[in-house]
């Protein structure tokens, strides 16, 4: 079937359900696709808080979270972003309480702020209360109370349905052509659908499934990501990502930094508080690449809880009362997941795959751009995780991924109602979906006894964690390309057993697949490439960060034998690159 | 060790009826139910299928009924439910493929109780101000996750499919409670129907059944009190 609409949104967290609301405030005709149900995804378990500084406990200023973000990314940050970040993290947090969210209060009934890593008063005196929160469930709440709004402005939603292919008319992105609409899958019956636009907007979030331990959910496979870069659209600083410090140990499940904003410490196998070397103004509250190497270190130097690759995370004396109104959820986890009472006991934890700061480039309208010109795709919008603005640099501070999502979230929206009142709607185009019906059924086609995606998925994800983790050298990360190279042809043979159209996960998870290989594809080659060391992009044979010579964004486009590298200057406004201690 | 894992399979391409089917599993005890379905798909039979995404407990993708109380896959050990353990999709909505039901009569009944902040008072320049006793008063009912487990382990709910059930009364409290929200009139209207809160008959399945430990029955006697309040 062909859906004629206005706009189009991909992905139903925090940014495309804000994009929505925006585009539904404006009267336009909108649909939100989504391979979940809208509260299924993964903005709902963010936990500690959105930062926005408020200054309803103390003095703050949106300068000094722009500045923090800044430093936090290692300099990679666009400024020019970074500001509109910190600048409308205020009025988006102030209009998510006029839509109902339920904040935590101070005793005068304002909206309570917690400390979070890397955010500080003054360009970096100290820590800063600037994390606006709902206990433990800050996510959780963004993300229902944006979909409530939506109900309440009648949004139209597509519910479990996998986008497959993006559409263009004119010719594909880099001949200039503009978004016309997308394929979709619906999982309920298999069928493919054309939904036609004038815009459209990826809000499909992160890819953290390519490593074996993760916070990230199962649906995150970076699908947008990997669409975009298969017709041609680069990706950016695709080396970065984030290793959050405190996963559960072997699962990767998050214990929120707000359990270190609220006062808990970082324990190695000695009982020392080791954070005391690394950082010793912000301790346990330096940014999250920082925490991460050192509990890496403290685990190299034997200095793990019994010598095992893991430290302890201890909120004992924060009180049962701290603990149980404002850390209840991950109290929870360590509880069902580690069989561990935090009340008495401290908790295992071990970096785990967290946050892509790289992903689809778009300038701060979230206009997704194909050069370092920033030449940008008509019609094609980007925001969330899944985007790269970039105001996370090489490494996000805790909280601005819920700040980035609405902020920009919400810029699409508007975006896009512009945009769709000045063009034309795209035409029909003729056997839209022939060539995703070419893809799936070779895949159904394969008789049984090929390669099997949960053996490919998990050898990749194992690559991934041993060689482009924490640390990464050149022997590392050219083991990991050979490996991916391996993977992804015997992924062309990779066969289904179901053959059926009702709910094909199996086919769903062998489609995702081909996603991760892709995006791990060029993870590792940007990684390989980039011989500095610089936030989360750690190379232990370059361990300076090297402005001359990197002090600019990767953009990676697809090439014939693997993805081609180009880079872009960063924006530098206010704040000029400076050794980054804390 | 080895646990002895039952499923209830169903294919509309390839089934009459849905049946049991068993598989033997290598598990760890602090797997969980939805890492021994992972384990099942990846090795034994690709095309079992099930929702699942965030894998803790937050997303709600994944509730069924497993060994006869519904529960979310991502959140029950092995450890807790022993060497035998049967998997059943949610009771009382319709299966669509093994454990994946057809959740939109759920959500329509989410979307028909108006679960949104009802405030037409111009907004204030900064935030709205709430005490933290009145912030208190529904901080219960905005844990809910969506998940279905109570509504589908509702008795009155098997018996009146038409019941809003207890999920949409829990959405609804959490906005009737909100010192902020000026909605409650409407959505008590909505709930005084004779498919509302008057059908619940305090068996409290749904507590036992909730993921987020959330006293759903207390909740729909509070709205049921709330109706009765208005009318006195």
């Amino acid at each position: 079937m062909d859906y004629p609409f206005d706009a189009i949104v991909v992905g139903a967290g925090g940014a495309g359900l804000w994009a929505a609301l925006e585009l539904a405030r404006e009267g336009v005709n909108t649909a939100v696709l989504t391979k979940l149900y809208p509260t299924r995804s993964h903005t709902g378990t963010a936990q500690g808080g959105v930062c926005a500084a408020l200054g309803n406990l103390e003095e703050d200023h949106w300068e000094w979270h722009m500045f923090d973000t800044v430093k936090g990314g290692d300099y990679l940050v666009d400024q020019d972003a970074a500001e509109i970040l910190a600048r409308e993290a205020i009025e988006t947090v102030i209009e998510l309480e006029h839509m109902g969210l339920p904040f935590n209060r101070t005793a005068d009934g304002k909206i309570d702020q917690r400390r979070f890593g890397g955010h500080t008063s003054n360009y970096g005196e100290g820590p800063v209360r600037r994390a606006c929160f709902a206990a433990d469930r800050t996510g959780h709440m963004i993300l229902q109370t944006l979909y409530q709004q939506c109900i309440k402005h009648g949004v139209k939603f597509f519910d479990e349905f996998q986008v497959v292919d993006l559409l263009f008319e004119g010719g594909e992105p880099e001949h200039g052509g503009r978004a016309a609409g997308v394929v979709a899958q619906r999982l309920a019956d298999g069928q493919l659908h054309t939904f036609r636009a004038k815009a459209v907007l990826l809000s499909t979030g992160g890819f953290g499934r390519m490593f074996r331990i993760t916070s990230n959910a199962h649906s995150l496979t970076g699908d947008g990501v990997a669409l975009c870069y298969r017709h041609g659209i680069p990706l950016q600083d695709m080396e970065f990502f984030q290793f959050h410090p405190t996963g559960i140990v072997g699962i990767g499940i998050l214990l929120s930094e707000a359990a270190r904003g609220e006062g808990g410490t970082l324990l190695n196998d000695k009982g020392e508080r080791f954070m005391e070397k690394y950082a010793p103004k912000l301790m346990e509250l330096a940014p999250r690449d920082m925490v991460s190497r050192a509990m890496y270190q403290e685990i190299r130097a034997g200095r793990g809880i019994g010598g095992k690759d893991y430290v302890y995370l201890d909120v004992r004396h924060l009180g049962r009362k701290v603990i149980e109104e404002k850390l209840p959820d991950i109290t929870d986890f360590a509880r069902i997941y580690q069989g561990v009472e935090p009340l008495t006991e401290p908790v295992p934890v071990q970096p785990t795959a967290h946050y892509a700061m790289g992903g689809i480039p778009t300038n701060v309208h979230s206009e997704v751009v194909r050069d370092d010109k920033g030449t940008v795709v008509p019609g094609l919008f980007a925001a969330g995780e899944c985007a790269c603005v970039s105001v996370h640099g090489a490494n996000r501070l805790g909280t601005n991924s819920l700040v980035d999502l609405l902020v920009f979230g919400r810029r699409a929206g508007r975006q896009m109602a512009r945009y769709a009142g000045q063009v034309e709607r795209p035409r029909p185009i003729a056997d839209a979906v022939e060539p995703v019906r070419a893809e799936l059924e070779a895949i159904r086609g394969r008789a049984a006894g090929g390669e099997s995606v949960s053996l490919i998925r998990k050898e990749l994800q194992d690559v991934m964690m041993d060689n482009v983790g924490v640390y990464r050298d050149d022997k590392l990360l050219t083991a990991a390309l050979a490996k991916v190279k391996e993977l992804k042809g015997r992924y062309q043979k990779v066969a289904i057993t179901d053959c059926g159209s009702v709910f094909n996960t199996e086919l769903l998870e062998a489609q995702e697949l081909g996603y991760l290989l892709d995006i791990a594809h060029v993870t590792v080659s940007s990684a390989l490439a980039r011989t500095e060391s610089r936030g989360a992009h750690s190379r232990e044979d370059y361990p300076e960060r090297d402005d001359k010579k990197w002090l600019k964004h990767t953009l990676a486009y697809k090439g014939k034998d693997g993805p081609n590298l180009r880079y872009k200057q960063v924006s530098i406004t206010r704040f000029e690159p400076k050794p980054r201690t804390y | 060790m080895e646990v002895t894992l039952r499923i209830l399979r169903y294919d509309p391409d390839r089934d009459e009826a849905p049946h049991w089917e068993t598989y033997k599993v290598g598990v760890d005890p602090m797997d969980r139910v939805l890492d021994l379905l992972i384990k099942v798909k990846a090795e034994q039979d690709g095309s079992l299928s099930f929702r699942r995404s965030c894998a803790h407990g937050i997303c709600g993708s994944d509730a069924m009924l497993i060994n006869g109380r519904n529960r979310l896959a991502c959140r029950i050990r092995v450890d807790q439910l022993g060497k035998k353990i049967s998997v059943a999709p949610l009771p009382g909505l319709p299966v669509v493929k093994d454990m994946i039901v057809d959740m939109n009569g759920f959500f329509g009944k989410y979307r028909s109780v108006k679960p949104y902040l009802i405030n037409d008072q111009p907004e204030p320049e900064r935030e709205r101000r709430q005490s933290q006793v009145d912030r208190a008063r529904y901080d219960d009912t905005t844990k809910c996750i969506l998940c279905a487990a109570c509504t589908s382990s509702c008795p009155s709910f098997w018996a009146r499919p038409e019941y809003v059930g207890p999920a949409a009364i829990v959405q609804a409290h959490r906005f009737i409670f909100d010192s902020r929200d000026e909605g409650a009139d409407e959505r008590l209207e909505i709930l005084a129907d004779e498919n509302g809160v008057w059908r619940c008959r305090t068996i409290f399945n749904c507590v036992d059944a909730c993921p987020r430990g959330i006293n759903i029955t207390r909740a729909i006697l509070e709205v049921s009190s709330a109706i009765v309040g208005r009318r006195g």
